[in-house]
C-alpha cells in the first residue's frame, strides 16, 4: 500500500483519534479514488459530527488484502456539499448515499443520489434533498429509473413478498420477459441500530449486535467483540478464539446449506431442497448444543465466549457434524449430477469479474466471480492467525458459481471445525475486557457467511462510543444482484436473489 | 433417476412424530420457560433487574416478575443472580393468548394458550392459512418460521400453511418491532386479509419491541397496533415453541397431551 497520507493500522488494533491523518477534501478524494483503482477495498466510508462541532467529518477505511494493512483517513467538510467520489469510484456509491441521508451533506455529481433507508437527517435543519424539518419522509417514494418505450413495462414487487422473508422493494424495467434494469429500494427494516449504539457499550450493546442481521449473530458479535477488545487493549484467551471460530463456521455451514436447498427449491428440484432444509437445522442445532441458541445468541461476548465445551460435548459435536456433512454431501451431489438443475444454474445471473471488482463485492458473491478475497485469510484475527480454511472461488460469476462456492466452503468449514474440535487449546474462555481507551478508533473485519463484516468504533473522552459504524456485507452486494439481473428473464429473479441471499436488516440497520 | 431414488432411501423419513409421539430432545443448554423462586431472593437484591437488557424483569406489589414478552432468554439474569432464584428450564411451551399471561411469577402456573372457540375454531381448526409480515424482523424469527415447512416439522400435515397473498390468508404472523417504515405495509396487509382473521406475534420484538423498545424508528411491536390472538415469545422462539403455539390455538394439543409429554 502506498501510504499516501493515510494512517496505517491493522484490523483489531486501536489508534488514537489524534493520529488519524486529517486531509483536505481534495486530497482525501484523490487518495480514495487512486487507492481504489490500485485494488484496495473500501471497507467503510462514513460521516460523523464531533461533539461541539457543526461540521461533518468523513472517515474512510481502505483495506489492502495483499499486506493485511488498513489505511484510515479523515476530512472535514466545510460545506453541506462535496464533490462526489462515485463517478470515479463506483464502489462508494451507496456509502455516499448513506452519508447524504444521515448528515444532510450532498455529494454533488452522484449519479443516483437517492435515500437509502428513508429516515430524517441526523443533523436537523440539514437535508441533502432540501426537505424541511417535519416534512414526512415516505419509504419507497423516490425517483425510480424508468425506461421509456411503447413495449416497456414496469413490474413492482414488495415490500411484502410472497415468501417468509424480509421486506424490500424491487422495480423491474422489462421488455417482454427481458429485464433491462432492476432497481432495489430498501429501508423498510430500519431500526436505528447505529444511533442506538452511541454512548455505549451498555447492557444492550452485545445483544443488539446479535440482531444487526439475526442470521449472522456470531459474525456481527465477533466483529463487535474484536473492536471492544482492541479498544480495551486485551486479547481474549486462545480457547475462546477457537470456540468463536467454531461457532462462526457453524453459522456458515447452516446458512450455506440452507441456501443450496433454497436454490434447489427455486428450480423445482425438490429432493435437495427438502434434505438441505432439514440439514440446515442440524447445523443450527449444533450451535444450540454449544450455547443453547440455534442462532448463537449469548455465545460471543467481549473478553471471550460464554459457553465452554467439555470433552463429551466435543465428541457429540464431532459425531453429529460428521453425520450431517455426509448427508449434505450426497444431497448436494444430486444438484451437480442433475442436468436439469445445471441447465438452470449455469449462465444465469452472471456478474463479470470486472463489475464485481468495480462494485467492491465481497464474500461468496465476489469469490464466485473469481475475486480472491476472504477476510479470514486477508485480515486474519483470532484463531485464523494460526489455522486457515482454504479460500474457495470459481470464475463464472453465475448462479452455479455462487452455489458451487458455497458447497466448497461447506466442505472446508466442516474440515476446519473438525480440526479445531480435535485440537482445542486449553485454558479459560473469558478474560474481562476492561474499560475502553478514550479518543481512540478501532476497526475489525470478520468474514461472515455473506462476506466481510466491518465494524468501526470511535470513542469519546470518556471511552464511550461516539460513533459506531457497521458495514454488513449486504451493503456492498445488493448492487451486484441488480447487475446480475441485467438482460435476464424476470422469472429468474427468485433464483438470482436466492443465489445472493442478502440481508435486508443488515443493510437497513 | 436411480441416484435420486437411492438418495431418497438413504436420507430416510425425518418428520418428527410430535405431537402424537414424544417431542424431539432439545439441547440441555436451551433456555426455555424460566422458573422463578422468589423465596431464595435476598432482601433488597436488585442484581437481576440491573442485568436485564430489556427490563423484562420487574418488581411490583406481587413480587418479582419476568415478562416473557420482553425477555431475550439471554440468561444475563441467571448469571447475575447470586442465589439461583431464576433458572431457565428446557420447556419449549411458551405461547399464550393474552399479553398479561406472558408474565412469569414465582410459584404461579404459566397459563399456556387456550384453543380458539366456537365459529373461529370451526373455521380455522382444520385449515389455517397464514401470511407472514416481517416488520423490522432480523431474519431469525423468519428462518424458524420457514423451518416449520421443512420435512422435520411438516406444518402442512396439520392443515397449516404459509400463503403468498393476504387475500388467501386467515391471518398474519408478525415478526420484528414494527419499524416505522413497515407500519403502513403491515396495516395494508392486515386489512387485505378477509375477516374473521387472526394476528400472531412471534418473538420478543414483535410482542414488545424487545431491544428496540422506545426508539422512534420502531413501534414497540404489534401489540398496541393490532388485536393479537396469539403471543409466541422467544428470541427467536424455537420452531417447536412456534408449532406448539399454533397447535394449541387450533385445539390440537390438550392438557392431557401436555402432561403425557412432559412428565414432571
Amino acid at each position: 500500500m502506498n501510504t499516501s497520507g493515510l494512517t496505517l493500522t491493522r484490523a483489531g488494533q486501536a489508534i488514537p483519534r489524534g493520529s488519524i491523518a486529517a486531509l483536505p477534501f481534495a486530497d482525501f478524494r484523490r487518495v480514495v479514488i487512486d487507492q481504489a483503482r490500485e485494488g484496495l477495498a473500501v471497507a467503510a466510508l462514513f460521516g460523523d459530527v464531533p461533539a461541539g462541532s457543526e461540521r461533518v467529518d468523513l472517515y474512510v477505511v481502505l483495506a489492502d488484502r495483499e499486506s493485511s494493512r488498513l489505511g484510515v483517513g479523515k476530512t472535514t467538510l466545510e460545506l453541506d456539499a462535496f464533490a462526489s467520489l462515485t463517478p470515479d469510484c463506483a464502489r462508494v456509491h451507496l456509502f455516499e448515499r448513506e452519508i447524504a441521508e444521515q448528515y444532510g451533506v450532498r455529494p454533488e455529481g452522484h449519479p443516483w443520489l437517492k435515500p437509502v433507508r428513508f429516515h430524517g437527517s441526523y443533523r436537523s435543519g440539514h437535508d441533502a434533498w432540501g426537505r424541511g424539518p417535519g416534512e414526512p419522509i415516505v419509504v419507497g417514494v423516490t425517483d425510480f429509473f424508468r425506461v421509456e418505450g411503447e413495449e416497456i413495462h414496469e413490474v413492482a414487487v414488495g415490500p411484502v413478498h410472497a415468501g417468509v422473508i424480509e421486506p424490500g422493494h424491487f422495480r423491474f424495467q422489462c421488455h417482454g420477459e427481458q429485464v433491462f434494469h432492476l432497481e432495489i429500494s430498501l429501508g423498510y427494516q430500519h431500526r436505528g441500530i447505529e444511533r442506538s449504539l452511541v454512548g455505549g457499550p451498555d447492557k444492550k450493546t452485545a445483544h443488539l449486535m446479535e440482531v444487526v442481521a439475526g442470521d449472522t449473530s456470531i459474525g456481527h458479535a465477533t466483529a463487535y467483540c474484536r473492536v471492544v477488545e482492541a479498544l480495551a487493549g486485551r486479547q481474549p484467551p486462545i480457547r475462546a478464539d477457537a470456540l468463536r471460530a467454531i461457532a462462526l463456521e457453524l453459522e456458515r455451514l447452516a446458512n450455506h446449506t440452507g441456501d443450496l436447498g433454497a436454490l434447489a427449491g427455486d428450480v423445482g428440484f425438490l429432493p435437495t431442497a427438502s434434505y438441505c432444509g432439514r440439514l440446515r437445522g442440524d447445523f443450527l442445532n449444533l450451535t444450540a448444543l454449544i450455547c443453547g441458541s440455534r442462532f448463537g445468541r449469548g455465545m460471543v461476548r467481549p473478553g471471550g465466549v460464554r459457553f465452554d465445551v467439555e470433552p463429551s460435548r466435543v465428541e457429540e459435536c464431532s459425531k453429529r457434524l460428521k453425520k450431517a456433512l455426509r448427508d449434505v454431501t450426497t444431497a448436494v451431489d444430486l444438484l451437480w449430477n442433475s442436468s436439469s438443475v445445471q441447465a438452470r444454474f449455469e449462465g444465469t445471473g452472471t456478474v463479470s469479474l470486472e463489475v464485481a471488482t468495480d462494485l467492491g463485492l465481497v464474500g461468496p458473491a465476489a469469490r464466485a466471480c473469481g475475486l480472491e478475497c476472504d477476510s479470514r485469510r486477508d485480515f486474519p484475527s483470532g484463531i485464523y492467525r494460526f489455522a486457515q480454511a482454504p479460500i474457495s472461488s470459481w470464475n463464472t460469476g453465475d448462479v452455479f458459481a455462487r452455489a458451487y462456492v458455497r458447497w466448497l466452503e461447506i466442505e472446508r468449514s466442516a474440515a476446519f471445525i473438525m480440526d479445531q474440535l480435535q485440537s482445542l487449546p486449553d485454558g479459560p474462555i473469558e478474560a474481562p475486557a476492561g474499560a475502553l481507551r478514550p479518543d481512540h478508533l478501532a476497526i475489525s473485519l470478520v468474514e461472515g457467511w455473506r462476506g466481510e463484516i466491518c465494524h468501526v468504533a470511535l470513542t469519546d473522552h470518556a471511552g464511550r462510543f461516539a460513533r459506531y459504524k457497521i458495514v454488513d456485507p449486504s451493503f456492498h452486494n445488493w448492487m451486484g444482484l441488480a447487475m446480475a439481473l441485467r438482460d435476464e428473464q424476470i422469472s429468474d429473479f427468485p433464483l438470482c436473489n436466492k443465489s445472493f441471499n442478502l440481508s435486508y436488516c443488515g443493510h437497513d440497520l | 433417476m436411480f441416484r435420486i431414488l437411492r438418495e431418497r432411501f438413504r436420507q430416510g423419513k425425518r418428520t418428527i412424530p410430535y405431537p402424537a409421539g414424544a417431542p424431539p430432545v432439545l439441547p440441555d443448554r436451551l433456555r426455555g420457560l424460566p422458573v422463578l423462586d422468589e423465596s431464595r431472593c435476598r432482601a433488597g437484591c436488585q442484581e437481576c433487574l440491573t442485568a436485564c437488557p430489556t427490563d423484562a424483569l420487574f418488581q411490583d406489589g406481587q413480587g418479582l416478575a419476568l415478562d416473557l414478552g420482553r425477555c431475550l432468554f439471554c440468561g444475563e439474569c441467571t448469571a447475575a443472580c447470586p442465589t439461583g432464584s431464576i433458572q431457565f428450564s428446557t420447556d419449549h411451551r411458551l405461547a399464550v393468548r393474552a399479553r398479561e399471561d406472558l408474565v412469569v411469577r414465582s410459584g404461579r402456573e404459566y397459563a399456556l394458550a387456550r384453543s380458539l372457540e366456537g365459529e373461529m375454531l370451526r373455521l380455522f381448526g382444520r385449515s389455517l392459512k397464514l401470511r407472514q409480515v416481517s416488520a423490522g424482523g432480523n431474519a431469525a424469527e423468519e428462518a424458524d418460521l420457514n423451518v416449520l415447512g421443512t420435512v422435520v416439522f411438516d406444518l402442512g400435515r396439520f392443515g397449516i400453511q404459509f400463503v403468498a397473498s393476504p387475500r388467501h390468508a386467515d391471518g398474519i404472523v408478525v415478526t420484528g418491532p414494527v419499524s416505522e417504515n413497515m407500519k403502513q405495509a403491515l396495516f395494508t396487509t392486515h386489512a387485505a386479509v378477509p375477516a374473521p382473521k387472526l394476528v400472531i406475534a412471534v418473538g420478543a420484538e414483535a410482542i414488545s419491541g424487545g431491544l428496540f423498545r422506545g426508539r422512534s424508528e420502531v413501534n414497540d411491536g404489534v401489540t398496541d397496533l393490532l388485536p393479537v390472538d396469539l403471543y409466541i415469545p422467544g428470541w427467536p422462539p424455537h420452531p417447536l415453541t412456534i408449532l406448539d403455539g399454533l397447535l394449541r390455538l387450533l385445539g390440537r394439543i390438550d392438557a392431557r397431551d401436555a402432561a403425557r409429554m412432559h412428565p414432571r
